[in-house]
């Protein structure tokens, strides 16, 4: 079974929003909800550098682990997907995810959340019929054999999704490609060669 | 490099002279730039990958995603989501995670149900605390009618805001399972819903009920020495006690400084459109629940010494009266100043049948 995985290239992703933009369209996002965001750190200064992020589909997930209704689940291919129904809105997933990635519909008093709403690797969600899985988590993509279309849309292939394996070899080949210094990641001594990070050009 | 050359004017003139100078003119300019875009095909392939790399737009550092880690924004942070407030990388909700599912989860349970082991097993070790001496069958007035409406209605709202909130921590181990999906979603729905509704009105009746009490709950010299006795439990004789006993002043100070500050930190999550930050709300739901657990524990304390564990406690809150010899075992020092307000089970009846007018004044002042 695949293991699905998103992956942002910080040095090829140029802000141009299209992910975002993609997966509204992809989606039929409400109103307010922005499911991936492009975050720019230290904008306009030499070290300015981009990164796409929504739902990281974590292997242990925090929402996962802190929802009182136990609302989410894991698919086969390793997506976590949550079901709208179970959803009370009590913002928890928000508080433990490290990516922002919950979002809530605030159209009740005093800010009341509505149902979760998050990034389902474009693999809709649970539901009895299609209409009502497109209406309520968006386009279910993997059903079609197709990958999320943020990363299918990126211009410059900063962002990446499939198969973690996939990812991870396309990855080390730009690491190796650029022979930067300390394989663009970190300079950790111990990366081994499975490592998403190993700098092939200088640790042998 | 001679692409210079390029920008010479090519003209078309007029005389037949200056045509062929044009058209000479136009190949040597045409060869010149074959020629120097071969050079330059050249001289890229020729290029030094170093120099490149020198020049170009720097890599990100290890420094710029230990930035990320920390969770720190700068002034040049910038999110294209609409109106968010959030960092990266969300640091603290991994110190959240812990601190809700291997600290407060666990420890809230066994707090609670420790406290109700340790009830039943009182219970059935040292039994109900009777009255050492007979009913007099004189009542004296305790409670008023409006203070007992509050304490039931105060109460009522406690319990259902226990059980939602238990069922907010625990409920998914035990009823999804059990009862199956459907019926799991409208009952956690409906726990959250009454949580969050019922809050704020349990929030503002207990400070109207604190307030009310506050007098009655002063601290006293005699309350100490009624600690030190653990309330009568050591030796014969019960400590001496005013109005409101040792144990009835701790469990009345406990609600007005973690009472209030669970109504506080409920306050914080149950509004979230005041833009509190992520992180405050992370704190106020710890706080929140470590308050509640805790106080949830001592209810059951609470409850038990004022129903089945103290013999004639609960018609104080229930008929509003109390019989004499329970006031003076229990609260002696308040027995000595009302004493002469007591009145037989026949007046009593006769004042509840009559006009429904309640002494005001039975309580020291």
């Amino acid at each position: 079974m695949a293991q699905m995985k998103f992956m942002c290239d910080a040095e090829r992703c140029i802000e141009c929003n299209g992910c975002v933009t993609a997966c509204k369209n992809a989606n039929d996002v409400e109103w307010g909800i922005q499911r991936r965001r492009v975050v720019t750190l230290n904008d306009g200064e030499a070290s300015e550098m981009s990164i796409s992020v929504a739902c990281m589909h974590c292997d242990d997930a925090p929402c996962m682990a802190v929802c009182p209704t136990d609302c989410f689940y894991k698919t086969d291919d390793g997506i976590v997907l949550h079901d709208k129904d179970l959803c009370i809105g009590c913002g928890y997933c928000l508080y433990a995810c490290p990516f922002g990635a919950p979002q809530f519909p605030q159209q009740n008093a005093f800010g009341e959340r509505g149902k979760m709403d998050k990034c389902t690797f474009c693999a809709g969600g649970p539901a009895d019929s299609k209409e009502e899985e497109y209406q309520k988590y968006g386009s279910n993509r993997i059903a079609e054999g197709k990958l999320p279309l943020c990363a299918e849309m990126c211009s410059t292939k900063a962002l990446l999704a499939g198969d973690a394996q996939d990812v991870a070899d396309i990855f080390r080949q730009r690491v190796v490609h650029r022979g930067h210094p300390d394989g663009a990641w970190s300079n950790n001594p111990q990366a081994s060669a499975d490592n998403l990070a190993y700098d092939a050009t200088r640790k042998g | 490099m001679n692409l210079l050359t390029a920008q010479a004017p090519v003209r078309v003139p007029s005389s037949g002279k200056g045509l062929a100078l044009g058209i000479w003119r136009l190949v040597m300019v045409a060869l010149v730039v074959m020629l120097s875009l071969g050079f330059t095909q050249v001289a890229v392939a020729q290029a030094d990958p170093d120099l490149e790399m020198s020049t170009a737009a720097p890599g990100i550092t290890a420094d710029q995603w230990r930035q990320v880690r920390s969770g720190e924004v700068g002034p040049n942070f910038r999110d294209s989501r609409h109106e968010s407030t959030y960092n990266l990388i969300n640091a603290s909700g991994e110190t959240w995670r812990i601190l809700r599912n291997r600290w407060v989860s666990p420890f809230g349970l066994i707090a609670i149900v420790g406290m109700a082991a340790v009830i039943t097993l009182f219970y059935f070790v040292v039994g109900r605390k009777h009255l050492d001496e007979p009913r007099t069958g004189r009542k004296l007035f305790r409670w008023s009618l409006l203070m007992r409406s509050l304490h039931w209605t105060v109460a009522t709202l406690f319990i259902t805001l226990a059980l939602t909130g238990l069922n907010l921590l625990y409920g998914k181990f035990v009823f999804r399972s059990l009862f199956g999906d459907a019926f799991w979603a409208w009952m956690i729905s409906a726990s959250k819903v009454l949580h969050n509704y019922l809050g704020p009105i349990f929030g503002i009746l207990l400070i109207v009920l604190l307030l009310s009490l506050l007098k009655d709950n002063i601290p006293k010299k005699h309350d100490w020495v009624w600690f030190k006795k653990a309330g009568g439990l050591t030796g014969k004789h019960h400590p001496d006690a005013g109005f409101a006993n040792g144990g009835e002043k701790a469990w009345y100070w406990l609600l007005a400084t973690a009472g209030i500050v669970v109504i506080a930190s409920g306050f914080v999550l149950d509004f979230p459109n005041f833009n509190q930050s992520r992180d405050t709300m992370q704190w106020a739901n710890i706080i929140h629940a470590v308050g509640a657990l805790g106080l949830t524990a001592v209810a059951l304390g609470h409850i038990y010494i004022g129903t089945v564990g103290t013999e004639g406690s609960l018609e104080a809150m229930t008929t509003g009266y109390v019989d004499e010899t329970w006031a003076k075992e229990h609260h002696n020092l308040w027995y000595e100043e009302v004493k002469g307000q007591a009145i037989s089970e026949e007046e009593l009846a006769a004042r509840k049948s009559g006009d429904h007018s309640e002494p005001s004044a039975s309580r020291p002042s």
